[in-house]
């Protein structure tokens, strides 16, 4: 048994242990996040021709950056958009993701082409957005793309896919083909953790292929379908690099594109700090509301079929 | 541009004596009662290529003021920094490269001093329009000219001979030689409306007349969508709609490939152009020839800028005059100039530039009069101000005009100069700047 004077040393030491990730934490997680809530707040207020020292003066907003930031006239329509946008990606990507997981599931005996198809599956993942976007990109101009040249040598008209109609299914394509093999890993796993007597005893009750996965295999990666759909969600309001990578090959991605395209411009293009932090505060806030009501929502019909 | 200056001068005058004061303040007037013999050491940012090269010349001749070269990544990041250092009061370099269409932006955040009592005396060696932009049509001097993009023709001539076309004098040439080169094939174009390239819009307004900003009284103007702009607008909206020249963005994958395979057959460019061109159009070299701008007005010849910045001197300095000094020797000196031309790889913005740059460039090699045609191109350089908040204007430009290119509608063109000013005015009143009408 330890000693009094030990004990009391080491109740120090948990947090000896946590400093680390405490300080990590603070420096560059809270700090920037409590930063920006204060630079929302303020704005620079410019005198006469704010020409010379002294022109320019930093003082307290109030609301004044959020207000201007919901009433920009090109907010909504960016959020509208990343509405739209989420409406294909995340269907598609899940769904995809889904389908190859049980193909590969419902194929586990073939363990050399399943092992192939899922790291081929998967690779995309590992590209990262801008290189992806910048391939799809080559992919997307009518001139460079072997695609088109493909198509045109069959006689018929290829679609501009970066005009004003498609732009929106070009960026979601990125996303779709850059997204379903991490999906498909995190919704794999799980099928594989289920043992193989339930589906043992499903068959001989006479339940088809397609009756186990719908009835068996889907109910219980439920779960890591909420997860994945949370991760999705997020990813769906903060896309960025894909359109940002692709707004310079075309006309029709405007600056404010996405909501943190708007960011972007008001920070950089801009040199609008203030307002750009009024618009991440309402990004952030926004991401917060629709993931938890969402995991609320679904949490207790989802997670209870864990216990 | 008849606008009236005083008040701006005064405020402009204030500012500088401010300025001054707050560095002999700071700086025991090394100005003033400067040793000759005081070792100085100065910093400078710059991004263009090779130019430590250039001053290594001077440093060779002045042992008392050594410069060192601070390799920047660009115009736009290296004034993020500067604006970054001036508001944290330390860690700006003495000297800065700064962009023609940055200086009011860092002279509104009081990043760069006047210099005008140390090297107004240069005033004389660089043509009007180029000289405007360091001073705003001010009497102080906010940096000293270094390199100019005045805008000029680029043209394939095999393309021209073959269909029986001249350099085209007018605009009126220009648009009837688009319409002659696409209706002989559909597939070649004489150029691209690029609604990503707010700088080579601006210069096309400058060409005809435009000055964006301008101060009047105590107050900013903005005419963004004035007269001459609106003609411009109309103009490439009409060609646009038209279908006889193309839409899409310069600066593509897909673009280099047209001018590569010889869809693009012209570029409305500066006086850089043949850089770009080696990489994109290697193909085609020998059959690209320069010419001066299509003109509005053929008895007036006038062209705009596409890029050139100035050599500033940042308020955070201690020694403005020997850092003035050398900024001076920089961008006016024959020898600096020189090396400015064939190290550094820029078109100097000093009217002697011409007698340095004797030799064209590789890509334009048969063409022995490229550098006097660009010199007689930066003469006619119409004045310009910019404002305060360039940077908002351009990403409005994109924004509305990449709408108008898309929708191929010569009346969506115009339109969108009503919404690039409303959005730059209201950015300016936002901000609390003074805005007249």
């Amino acid at each position: 048994m330890p000693s009094r004077t030990t004990a009391g040393k080491r109740a120090g030491t948990p947090y000896a242990f946590l400093a680390p990730a405490l300080i990590l934490f603070a420096a560059f997680l809270a700090a920037p996040i409590v930063y920006a809530g204060y630079l929302s707040l303020r704005k620079v207020k410019v005198s006469g021709l704010g020409l010379g020292a002294r022109s320019r003066t930093e003082i307290w907003a109030g609301l004044d950056n959020y207000v201007r930031s919901l009433t920009d006239p090109d907010f909504l329509p960016s959020v509208y958009r990343v509405g739209a946008y989420g409406l294909i990606v995340v269907p598609t990507m899940l769904g995809l993701a889904l389908l190859f997981a049980l193909l590969l599931d419902a194929n586990r005996t073939r363990e050399a082409i399943g092992k192939f198809a899922r790291i081929s599956i998967f690779l995309p993942y590992a590209v990262p957005a801008v290189v992806a976007s910048l391939l799809w990109g080559f992919l997307y101009l009518p001139r460079v793309s072997p695609i088109n040249d493909a198509i045109e040598a069959l006689g018929l008209t290829a679609p501009n896919l970066l005009s004003t109609d498609l732009t929106l299914w070009a960026v979601a394509n990125i996303a779709v083909w850059g997204g379903t093999g991490f999906n498909m890993i995190v919704i794999y796993t799980a099928l594989r953790a289920v043992p193989t007597s339930l589906y043992e005893s499903a068959r001989i009750d006479g339940a088809s292929e397609l009756a186990i996965a719908w009835r068996i295999k889907i109910p219980i990666v439920m779960p890591s379908l909420v997860m994945t759909f949370v991760f999705s969600l997020i990813a769906t309001l903060q896309v960025f690099a894909e359109p940002m990578t692709l707004r310079p090959l075309a006309n029709t991605i405007s600056t404010t594109w996405t909501p943190l395209m708007k960011v972007y411009r008001d920070a950089f293009a801009r040199n609008d700090l203030y307002a750009a932090a009024a618009t991440s505060v309402i990004i952030a806030l926004a991401t917060f509301v629709l993931s938890f009501g969402f995991l609320k929502l679904v949490g207790r019909r989802a997670f209870n079929q864990e216990d | 541009m008849k606008i009236k200056f005083a008040p701006l001068m005064a405020a402009l005058t204030a500012a500088a004596l401010f300025t001054t004061t707050a560095c002999s303040s700071s700086d025991s007037g090394a100005e003033n009662q400067s040793d000759p013999n005081e070792k100085v050491a100065l910093s400078y940012w710059t991004w263009a290529p090779n130019m430590d090269k250039v001053v290594a010349a001077w440093n060779a001749k002045n042992p008392n003021i050594q410069v060192t070269v601070n390799k920047q990544d660009g115009g736009d990041p290296a004034v993020t920094k500067l604006l970054t250092a001036i508001k944290a009061g330390s860690g700006a370099p003495d000297i800065m490269q700064a962009e023609y269409q940055k200086i009011p932006t860092l002279v509104s955040s009081d990043a760069i001093a006047d210099i005008s009592a140390e090297v107004g005396s240069v005033k004389d060696k660089f043509p009007a329009g180029i000289w405007n932009g360091v001073t705003l049509g001010s009497e102080a001097v906010y940096g000293v000219p270094q390199d100019s993009g005045p805008l000029m023709f680029f043209y394939r001539s095999d393309v021209f001979e073959k269909n029986g076309l001249q350099a085209p004098k007018t605009w009126d040439d220009y648009a009837a030689a688009a319409e002659k080169i696409h209706k002989a094939d559909p597939k070649q174009y004489l150029g691209t409306f690029s609604a990503n390239d707010a700088g080579l819009f601006t210069g096309l307004a400058q060409q005809a007349g435009a000055s964006w900003w301008g101060v009047q009284g105590d107050a900013w103007t903005v005419n963004i969508n004035d007269a001459a702009t609106q003609k411009v607008a109309a103009y490439w909206g009409g060609l646009v709609e038209k279908g006889v020249i193309d839409n899409k963005p310069m600066y593509t994958p897909e673009w280099n490939a047209a001018l590569n395979d010889g869809t693009q057959v012209g570029w409305v460019s500066a006086v850089w152009a043949p850089g770009v061109l080696d990489g994109s159009a290697k193909d085609t070299k020998g059959k690209w020839k320069a010419a001066l701008m299509p003109q509005w007005d053929a008895a007036a010849p006038a062209t705009g800028a596409w890029g050139g910045s100035a050599t500033s001197v940042t308020t955070q300095t201690k020694h403005k005059k020997q850092a003035a000094q050398f900024v001076q020797w920089l961008n006016s000196d024959p020898e600096a100039l020189k090396l400015l031309a064939t190290t550094a790889f820029l078109y100097p913005a000093a009217n002697e530039s011409t007698s340095v740059l004797t030799s064209p460039p590789a890509f334009f090699a048969d063409q022995a009069d490229f550098y006097t045609i660009a010199g007689e191109a930066s003469k006619s350089m119409k004045p310009f101000t910019y404002g305060p908040n360039v940077n908002v204007a351009y990403s409005a430009f994109n924004d509305a005009f990449g709408k108008a290119a898309e929708s191929k509608k010569a009346a969506a063109f115009t339109e969108s100069l009503a919404a690039m000013q409303k959005t730059t005015v209201d950015d300016m009143k936002n901000a609390g700047f003074t805005v007249a009408g």
